[in-house]
Parts: C-alpha cells; structure tokens; sequence
C-alpha cells in the first residue's frame, strides 16, 4: 500500500499547478474569453525558477526563510494527508492536528516574512491573513473533530479511509455532508479565492493573500505560488474526499476518481468565481463563523 | 442684490473684456461667497497678469436662477483674504491660483502646491521657494493623523495596473479610512501657458489630449470658445454630429466604467462582457471620423467629416447592437445580489457635501443633485433636442453606477434619433480670427461632467488666457470625502465610481 501513497503524493506534486489552470480556463469560457493556457501555472514556476532573487534591504533573514519553510510545512502536509480515500503517506494518531497546525506554520512564515518588509500594504494584508485564518481555522478543525469522532479515530487516514460510498446514505450521511460544507468555505476562504479574496486583482488594497507575496522574486516567488497550489490540493482533497468516498475501490479506479473529484472541484470553485462578487471585507468573518457553526453542529449530532 | 455686481452672460457668448465688472477684493468676496450661499456654483477661478503686475481675478459663476453665468473680477496685489474658510469650492482655485502667480490667498486652510510647478510670474512665488528649481510632485506635508493604532498608508504615484500616476495618503484606524489625501501633479505638461498666443496649429491636439479620455468634450468645448469669439455659427448638420460623437463618447466610457466597476468586486461576466462592448462604441467613433477617441473629428467651424447615408445606417445598426448588448452585461450585474450589495451604501456623497464642494456629472447626480450642462446652459445641438437629465438619491457607488447605467440609454435614444433626422447641408463653415479684448466662457457636459474653458483674447486676438477646468477638478475632493469612514480596502471601488481624470487635472 505503501506505493499507493507514493504515487499519490507524487501525483499531488505534479498535477496540483494544474488546478489554477483549470480554474482560470473555467473563468475564462464562462467570461466568453479564451483564457491562457492550461500549463500557464507550470511555465510561470519555470519562468521564475530560472530568475534570480531581489531582496530589500530593510528584510532580514526572517523574510528569505519564508518561503522555503512555508513550502516545507505544505510537503509535510502533503505526506499526511489521504487521497482518493487510500492511507497517506505519514499516518498516526494524531496526525490531524499536526495537518491544521502544518498549516498554521506556512501562513505563520508567509505572515512574518511580509511584516519583516515593514510596507504598510503587507501589514494591512498580514492583519487580513491572520484574522480570518483565524475564524476559519475552527472550522477546519471541529469538522476534523467531529469525523475523527464519527471514525473512531484521531488520524486522517484512518477517517478517510473509513468513508465507502455507503458512508453518505448511512447514518453519519448528515454529520458528513455538513462537514463537507464547511470543508468546501474553508477551501476558498484559505486558498483566497472569491469571495473571500480575488486571485487576479490588481489593486493591493483589496488584497488579501496576493499582498503578502508582493516583494518576493524569483525561486522565492516560485515557492510560494506552487505552495499556494499545493495547498489548494490538500483542502481541496479534503472535501472531495468526504464527497466523492472511494475506500474499497481498486487503487487505479480509485486514484481516477480521486482526480475527477479533485478537477471537478477546480470547475467548480472556475463557476463561483464567475457567478458572484467578491464579498465586502467586513462580511468575510461572518461566512467563516458561518462555517464553523456548520462544523460545530455537525460535532454535537456526532456527540448526540 | 449680490447679482448686480456680476455680469451675466450665456454658455459660449463672446463678451467684451471692459464689461466685466472689476469690484474690490471686499466686494468680490462677499459676492462670490454670497452667490454660492444662495445656490450658485464655482465654475472658474482664475488670475490674469495685468501690466502694472497686479492680478486680475476672475469668477465664473453658474447662477441657478438667473444667467445662467454670472462673471465678475478683482485686481489682486500680491496677496489677498482667501475665499475657500467661507465657500470650500474655492480650495483647489485658490490653491492653483498661489501656485501659478505666486499670490497668497491670506487664511487658506490648507494652502500647499497642486501641480508642482515654478511660479508663472517671474519672482514671485506664495512659499517663497528657490526659483532655479523645479519643485518635485509629491514632496510637501500632507495631512497626519496620530494616535495609537493609527497607521499610514500611500499608495502611488505608480500603481499597479496600468492607469495614470498620481499619489494617495490615507490616514487609517485598523481597516476605517478617517481621512484621504490626493495630491496630484505628475501629468502636469503646461497646457495653459503653451496656449497662450493661440490659435495657432498646435491648439487643436493640445484640447484632443487635455483628458485623452475626452477628447470630443474638450475638443468642443474650445471649438464653441473659438466660434463665438469669430461670431461665426455652425451648419446645422454639423452641430448634430458634435452631439452625435459627443454622447458616442459617453456611452463608450460609461459602458467602460461599469465593466470597470464589476471588475473591481471580482464580477467576470459584466467585466468581460463591458470591456468589449466599450470597445464596439469606440469603434462607431472610428467610423466616423478614423480614429477611436474622436480625434480629429471636431474642428473650429463643424466638423472635420461629413457622413454619408450608408454611414448613418452603419452607424444605427451596430449602436442598437452594442446597445442590447450592454443592457445585457450590465443587467447580469444587477441580477447578482453579491454585486449589489457591494455597491449599495459604498462611498456616499451626501447631498449637502455634494452642494458645498461643487460636484459635477454623474457623481453630483446620483447625490440628488439635477445638474447637467446640457439643461442648465444648453449648447450646440441641446438647445433643439433636450435629453432628459437623470438623477439618483443615494450618493453611493450604486448610485453612481445607476446614473451612467440610464445616461446611456438616454445617450443611444439621442444619437438613434439624431442620426435619423441629421439635417442637410454642409460640415464646416469658415471661423473668422477671434475678436480682440474678449472674454468667452464655454461648457460642456463631457461624459464626466461639467468641462468648462474660458478663454480671454489681448488686443490683437491672441489668446491671453486660456482656462481650462475638467470636471475631475471638481470632483477629486468629493473621492477623498468619500472614502471618509470608509473600508480601506473599497477604496478602489470608489475610485472607480467617480473614474477621475489625473492628466485633466494636471493640464
């Protein structure tokens, strides 16, 4: 099995720029445009992989260690978490407050490194990130709660790999469904996209997560935009994992389907972007406390 | 009472020098400040160098009542008792006015360089700074707020999308705007002073790109100055199409600022859908006279193209589908209540402020405000045909977007009909050289608002002085009252909603 989850990390690795791409064609059809293409994500890496790095003088160390820790936090991450519903990697009790916290230490070093450049945008940006992470870190995390408890379990894969099709229609369907609900908010609130934040705004004072990234160049950049990829992945198998439960299914089919759920859902988030605005800043917190709640309920039915 | 030190004059009516009436700086003051107590508006403020080197000042004055423009002057020795504490419209006149002839308007609240350039009167300058140096835009003092969590944030000169420069200072509690600073300057080429001693060949291409975004208004806007100066009329014909490329321009710009608008919340379908349709209207402007601006199309006299019945044809058809069009794209916005509730209650301009600091166009009517040229003072073509002027109440960014959204179909309803009954006849009449020792005050309703160039002639026709105040003159101040109490972060949206013209306030 353990090959399994080679390939299944090896895959996250190779096709998570891919998501931006079919987020961006899904856009782009929907706006009547024919977009860029869908390997934009990979030429960008490869583009600025070959640049060389340009740091202000006011930075310290704190900002060129960013980058690199926070990409190392989303590999760990990566190992930990299950896909298409087969173990993971790394699995043991435990493993999913490590994953939340994972998380929290890649935004902690993408968060520290903006504030070491002392622009007032990226503090302005560095306040967005860190308060509403914070209203949806609860979300993620009773969600976790209440499936490790339906599971029976503290580790991911031993939750994941307890969802077969049937997990949806039994008795836990409800618990599940709203868990994957409030995976789905979380998703876009975390990988900033509408309507939380705007990928492709231009104007720094409406930014949220682009703002933070603004100063970095070069390998560093590149680090943080396929960072940012990765991480789309790992929420996004998250919920497509409670949705589209595969456990039981030989490892091909499995992993196929596991890759269908995962560029469906980049269609998907491709449809949201193009049918609503972005929502008011001050809004932001009240869908996230919105999430939570659906967590929180889904924990007390689990606990009922 | 106040009306019998003014002069009263029409849109675009040429007036001998010697009538306006020069009244002491007393009596200008109390006049100025009284007229606009009463209702009246600033629509220029503006000094002319006399030879025995005191400043003749002018006030142009749209009166409500009667006029509809009320002129008056006064002789100004070096300094003089500021307008702007007692009638804040006169704020950024006051301040051009110390920068340009270097006289200090005594008591202004907030007296500091607009453009950031040296003094137009050799050795006199209102900050006594070094006359071999240029000043650099931008380097002043600005505004500052302190207090525990209070922070700073500029923003510009050079932004990141590809718009004009200019500088932004918010003053910030956490995420609240308390106060904005706009300075300005960096478009600044001199218009003004290279127009003085015209018309010459050069006059034309410097009113074409005074706001590269109107260049059919101010192009207008100086071809009426230049005829009624040579008291010659325009064809008939021609005064239709003045108002045919006019509104083209409206609609084009309208059509652009909502896509605009909806790209700033993140809204695709209308933003893509806008972009190009204002590109399908800048094209109907290229059918008429080659180029997408309307470059080249107004001339002193008419107009530099005539259009034949196939055009007119051409023309209809493809407005009507441009229209459909854009009544589609932007009705998708308004079916998405995410968008709406980002408009509504966004950025408002209160009725009172909207009084007070003047606003013009779109912005001042979607605060309530029933202010239009082409009703109060109607020029050309809408002293025939008038087009209903619209009005919103809110003073929010939906309002603003909602004024533009009925000005355009009000725009495409002129145009069809116009285009459907353009008179016979010729284009372009010959303009005699302007007459001497005049004074000529010309606006027009650009799609931004109030455009308005004054012009004064020396003794031998030349021109002496040559005003020039685009409505975001107006209309900057209103942005930075906006955005007071505001979200920082729907700063852009804001901006967006008023779209301000850096280069026509930097002339």
């Amino acid at each position: 099995m353990i090959v399994v989850a080679v390939v299944h990390v090896l895959l996250a690795l190779l096709l998570a720029p891919l998501l931006p791409g079919v987020i961006n064609r899904t856009k782009a059809a929907l706006a009547g445009r024919r977009g860029q293409p869908l390997l934009q994500a990979y030429f960008d890496l490869g583009k600025l992989l070959r640049k060389d790095v340009v740091y202000s003088t006011t930075t310290t160390w704190v900002f060129r260690a960013g980058p690199s820790a926070a990409l190392a936090a989303l590999l760990v991450a990566l190992a930990i978490v299950p896909f298409a519903n087969a173990r993971a990697l790394l699995a043991f009790p435990g493993d999913l407050l490590l994953f939340a916290y994972l998380l929290g230490l890649a935004r902690f070093s993408l968060v520290t490194a903006a504030l070491d450049t002392g622009s007032s945008f990226e503090g302005m940006g560095a306040s967005r990130e860190v308060t509403f992470s914070a209203l949806a870190e609860p979300a993620l995390l009773l969600g976790l709660v209440a499936m490790a408890r339906e599971a029976g379990s503290v580790s991911l894969s031993d939750v994941y790999t307890r969802l077969a099709p049937v997990s949806l229609v039994e008795g836990g369907g409800p618990v599940l469904l709203l868990v994957a609900a409030a995976f789905g908010v979380v998703y876009l609130a975390e990988n900033a996209r509408i309507p939380f934040d705007d990928p492709n705004t231009h104007l720094e004072l409406t930014m949220i997560h682009e703002v933070l990234i603004l100063d970095h160049s070069g390998p560093d950049l590149a680090f943080l935009q396929y960072g940012a990829a990765l991480k789309l992945w790992l929420l996004g198998s998250l919920a497509v994992g409670i949705l589209i439960p595969l456990h039981g299914a030989p490892p091909v089919p499995a992993m196929l389907g596991g890759l269908a759920g995962m560029f469906l859902l980049a269609v998907v988030t491709g449809v949201i972007e193009s049918t609503m605005a972005r929502l008011r800043l001050v809004r932001v917190p009240q869908l996230l406390v919105g999430a939570t709640l659906l967590s929180l309920l889904a924990l007390l039915m689990v606990l009922a | 009472m106040s009306g019998r030190r003014l002069v009263h004059t029409e849109n675009a009516e040429v007036l001998p020098v010697g009538d306006v009436p020069v009244v002491p700086v007393v009596t200008f003051r109390e006049t100025v400040i009284d007229s606009v107590r009463d209702g009246a508006r600033l629509v220029a403020f503006f000094g002319r160098p006399q030879e025995d080197r005191r400043l003749l000042v002018f006030a142009v004055l749209a009166m409500p009542d009667a006029g509809p423009l009320g002129v008056l002057a006064m002789a100004v020795d070096g300094r003089y008792p500021a307008l702007t504490g007692a009638c804040p419209q006169a704020h950024l006149f006051e301040r051009e006015l110390a920068e340009q002839w270097g006289v200090v308007p005594e008591g202004h609240p907030w007296l500091k360089p607009m453009r950031f350039h040296r003094s137009w009167q050799p050795g006199r300058d209102a900050w006594g700074r070094d006359p071999e140096q240029d000043p650099r835009p931008g380097v002043t003092d600005f505004y500052s707020v302190e207090g525990e969590e209070i922070h700073e944030v500029a923003v510009g000169p050079v932004h990141a999308g590809v718009i004009e420069p200019g500088h932004f200072r918010f003053q910030c509690h956490g995420e609240v705007v308390l106060h904005l600073e706009i300075a300005l300057g960096y478009q600044h080429r001199g218009i003004e002073r290279a127009l003085v001693g015209g018309p010459d060949k050069r006059t034309m291409p410097f009113m074409e790109t005074a706001a590269g975004d109107t260049s059919i208004g101010h192009a207008t806007a100086y071809c009426q100055a230049r005829e009624a100066l040579a008291h010659s009329t325009v064809p008939p014909r021609a005064m239709a199409l003045r108002g045919v490329a006019l509104e083209l321009e409206r609609i084009a710009n309208h059509v652009g600022d909502l896509g605009a608008l909806a790209g700033d919340v993140g809204f695709l379908p209308t933003a893509s859908y806008c972009g190009r349709i204002r590109g399908d209207v800048l094209n109907l402007s290229a059918l008429l006279c080659g180029s997408r601006f309307g470059r080249g199309f107004i001339r002193p006299g008419g107009v530099g193209y005539d259009v034949t019945a196939g055009m007119i044809a051409e023309l209809q058809d493809r407005l009507a589908e441009a229209a459909r069009d854009a009544a589609e794209a932007i009705g998708l916005m308004w079916d998405t209540p995410s968008v709406t509730e980002r408009f509504e209650d966004t950025g408002t301009v209160s009725r009172e402020t909207c009084m007070e600091i003047g606003l013009v166009g779109p912005a001042a009517r979607a605060c309530g405000v029933d202010r239009d040229v082409r009703q109060d003072a109607p020029f050309g073509i809408y002293r025939f045909t008038h087009i209903p002027t619209v009005t919103w109440d809110t003073g929010d960014v939906f309002g603003r977007a909602h004024v533009r959204e009925i000005e355009i179909l009000r725009s495409v309803a002129f145009i069809q009909e116009q285009l459907t009954n353009l008179p016979r006849g010729g284009t372009l009449a010959a303009v005699a050289p302007p007459a001497p020792e005049s004074l000529v005050v010309s606006l027009v309703e650009g799609w931004r608002g109030e455009i308005c160039h004054a012009v004064l002639t020396d003794g031998a026709g030349r021109f002496a002085r040559y005003k020039i105040v685009d409505p975001s003159f107006h209309n900057w101040f209103g942005l930075a009252l906006a955005m007071r109490g505001e979200p920082i972060s729907d700063f852009p949206l804001c901006n967006k909603s008023f779209n301000l013209s850096y280069c026509g306030h930097d002339l």
